[in-house]
């Protein structure tokens, strides 16, 4: 089979073992990450931009277990981001000494991921007896009930915000945890347990008849997906320095919702190629002002009539799959899978 | 005593707006089974019609009544021909995606367009009667009147004439409707023309009773009209009248006796509480999932 990057796969395969190219991409992404704020060789703001595109790779990735593989249709994502924004910045402000702040973040922030973890246990519970509609409007009156709480706690600020967080953010920290979730998403979903997740979004009532735990499997997807919501809301308070009830209102789970829908659901690759698409387009457009606004909404639209599976639509970049999946998929057949003995 | 009398009203004049922006997404819901998100923002284009009909026409009010049931029923019968129709085979998600989609167009193309708060200005006398002790305005006089003058032509309209059997037909069965000689396309049309209307007399009537618009007021106010269809049972359109009154009277009272900035939190948490107990809303009916 020819295809234009078959110069490429010959390079890659003539490496030498333990050197794929998916680990040397990683380092090399990881060393940039630490390079870039150093030499500061790119634009701060390209570099903030930067860091956006992994906080919303996150939060498009950790929805995406529940929205696309799973099947469910939760609208509270950004509920579950304030959650961990909050927990992390009280935390590292009121908790953690100052001087130790920078040091303890990883802390703070998988404290915030916990949080949210937890909250996402409860909101699992509904989806027991309910879905569809109905549970998108249990979460989305979770969303709704998070923002409208914090409003009312007046230590948290209430409506006027919290403030105080240094800024502990950066480039190598944002790259280090969009890559965890990926990586976390991506082994969790090709798992057994995984097989489990997708059963449920095409069948529920014949999965629970083939074996399948569905309560189980219903609440770790709740739970993985509400930490790393947890964890982006956590990086996201430590980039901004600054969070208000507002900011995680129901726009914001639209924006993630479009992200995901807009890279297609089930789809890994879908999603990081959505996060990217659609924070750079809110960038670039940035000079039409209000009208951007009018724009992404009927661009939504416009993909959902044209376009209704996304980007990827299902479809996923064959280095997130595994090579048994591959083989047994049909998308490569080669003598040396053969003789590996991939089933 | 006389307090709590006058508060009752107030929940009336609350309910009376809920119920009318609750039928919408009811209608709709009920022969589509689609949630249609962008209902409140049509209110919101409602009120802002309203606002622009006062303002530059310099109409009565019924005239103001009839130009923003008109214009919001013209919107969305053009949304459901151009956004939703093409999607009527598609996945239910694809369905809600492309409602927040327009909802969100709605809201920022009026943004666009308008960037501050409007204020409409007053058009019905500032009268006021006292029976008692209790005090009661024309306004709201007008307000509960003409939203159950409403519900009740609606709920005639639905049981009464032929295309009140024609939607209940497609909502009892899309698949043989049809096949009986059910013009779908055009009462699915008629649906969503008297739902948005009713929505955009809603958006009036909060427009004179709480004179200052903004593009975004349609979420608030939408999400809570959407609350009580579910609290009434969706799909059931005198539920949605008796939801959209419960829910005007909870908030009144949280408003009355709580702080006030509890009122949202106590709303969303009766959702929770009513979806656990009763999943399918007051009047709702369980539905039975056939395998």
């Amino acid at each position: 089979m020819a295809y234009p990057g078959k110069g490429l796969a010959l390079l890659c395969r003539s490496l030498p073992k333990g050197w794929e190219p998916g680990r040397i991409l990683l380092a090399a992404g990881f060393a940039l990450s630490f390079i870039i704020p150093a030499t500061d060789f790119i634009d701060q703001y390209v570099q903030l931009v930067l860091m956006y595109i992994g906080i919303n790779i996150i939060l498009s990735v950790s929805l995406n277990l529940v929205n696309g593989y799973m099947g469910e249709f939760s609208l509270g994502h950004a509920g579950f981001m304030a959650i961990g924004a909050y927990v992390a910045s009280v935390i590292s402000v009121r908790v953690f000494p100052a001087w130790a702040a920078v040091w303890l973040f990883p802390a703070a922030v998988v404290a915030g991921g916990a949080a949210s973890a937890l909250v996402g246990l409860l909101v699992a519970f509904p989806s027991f007896k309910t879905r569809g509609d109905y549970l998108a409007i249990v979460t989305l009156a979770f969303g709704m009930i998070v923002k409208s709480a914090i409003e009312n706690i007046g230590a948290l600020g209430g409506p006027r915000g919290f403030l105080g967080m240094d800024r502990l953010t950066n480039l190598p920290w944002v790259f280090f945890w969009t890559v965890l979730s990926v990586w976390f998403v991506r082994n969790l979903v090709y798992s057994r347990f995984g097989r489990g997740v997708l059963s449920i979004r095409e069948d529920e009532i014949a999965s629970e008849l083939s074996g399948v735990d569905t309560r189980r499997v219903k609440m770790l997807a709740f739970v993985v997906s509400s930490f790393f919501a947890g964890v982006a809301g956590a990086l996201f308070a430590h980039l901004l320095q600054f969070i208000n009830p507002r900011v995680f209102d129901i726009i914001k789970s639209t924006d993630i919702l479009i992200m995901v829908y807009l890279g297609g659901i089930g789809s890994l690759g879908g999603s990081i190629i959505g996060a990217v698409i659609y924070t750079v387009l809110l960038e670039v457009l940035r000079p039409l002002g209000v009208w951007r606004m009018v724009l992404m909404p009927l661009v939504l639209v416009l993909l959902m009539l044209y376009r209704p599976k996304g980007i990827m639509g299902l479809r996923e970049f064959s280095w997130f799959v595994p090579r048994a999946d591959l083989f047994s998929r049909g998308l490569r057949h080669s003598k040396k899978d053969l003789a590996d003995g991939a089933p | 005593m006389s307090y709590l009398l006058q508060q009752v009203l107030n929940a009336l004049q609350l309910g009376s707006i809920y119920a009318l922006i609750a039928l919408g997404y009811t209608m709709v819901y009920g022969i589509l089974t689609m949630i249609n998100f962008a209902h409140g923002d049509l209110f919101m284009v409602g009120a802002f019609l309203c606002f622009l009909s006062v303002l530059f026409l310099k109409l009565p009010f019924v005239a103001t009544l009839v130009v923003s049931m008109l214009g919001t029923a013209l919107l969305g019968v053009t949304i459901e021909r151009f956004a939703y129709k093409p999607l009527r085979g598609a996945p239910r998600v694809s369905a809600i995606i492309t409602a927040l989609g327009v909802g969100l167009f709605l809201e920022n193309f009026t943004l666009a367009l308008s960037p501050y708060p409007k204020h409409i200005p007053s058009f019905i006398p500032n009268t006021i009667w006292t029976l008692g002790e209790i005090s009661i305005s024309l306004l709201q006089v007008v307000v509960i009147a003409l939203s159950i003058v409403l519900m009740v032509i609606l709920d005639l309209i639905v049981r009464r004439t032929l295309l009140g059997m024609a939607m209940r037909a497609i909502s009892w069965d899309k698949t043989v409707a049809p096949l009986m000689g059910v013009p779908v396309d055009f009462v699915i049309s008629a649906t969503f023309a008297i739902g948005t209307s009713l929505g955009g007399v809603a958006g009036v009537l909060y427009g004179l009773c709480y004179p200052v618009i903004d593009p975004y007021m349609g979420i608030m106010v939408g999400w809570k009209a959407f609350i009580s269809a579910v609290v009434g049972g969706i799909g059931n359109i005198r539920g949605a009248m008796i939801g959209g009154y419960i829910l005007g009277a909870v908030e009144i009272l949280v408003v009355a006796f709580l702080p006030s900035t509890y009122r949202d939190l106590v709303v969303f948490a009766l959702l929770l509480v009513l979806l656990v107990f009763r999943p399918y809303g007051i009047l709702g009916k369980a539905t039975v999932q056939k395998v």
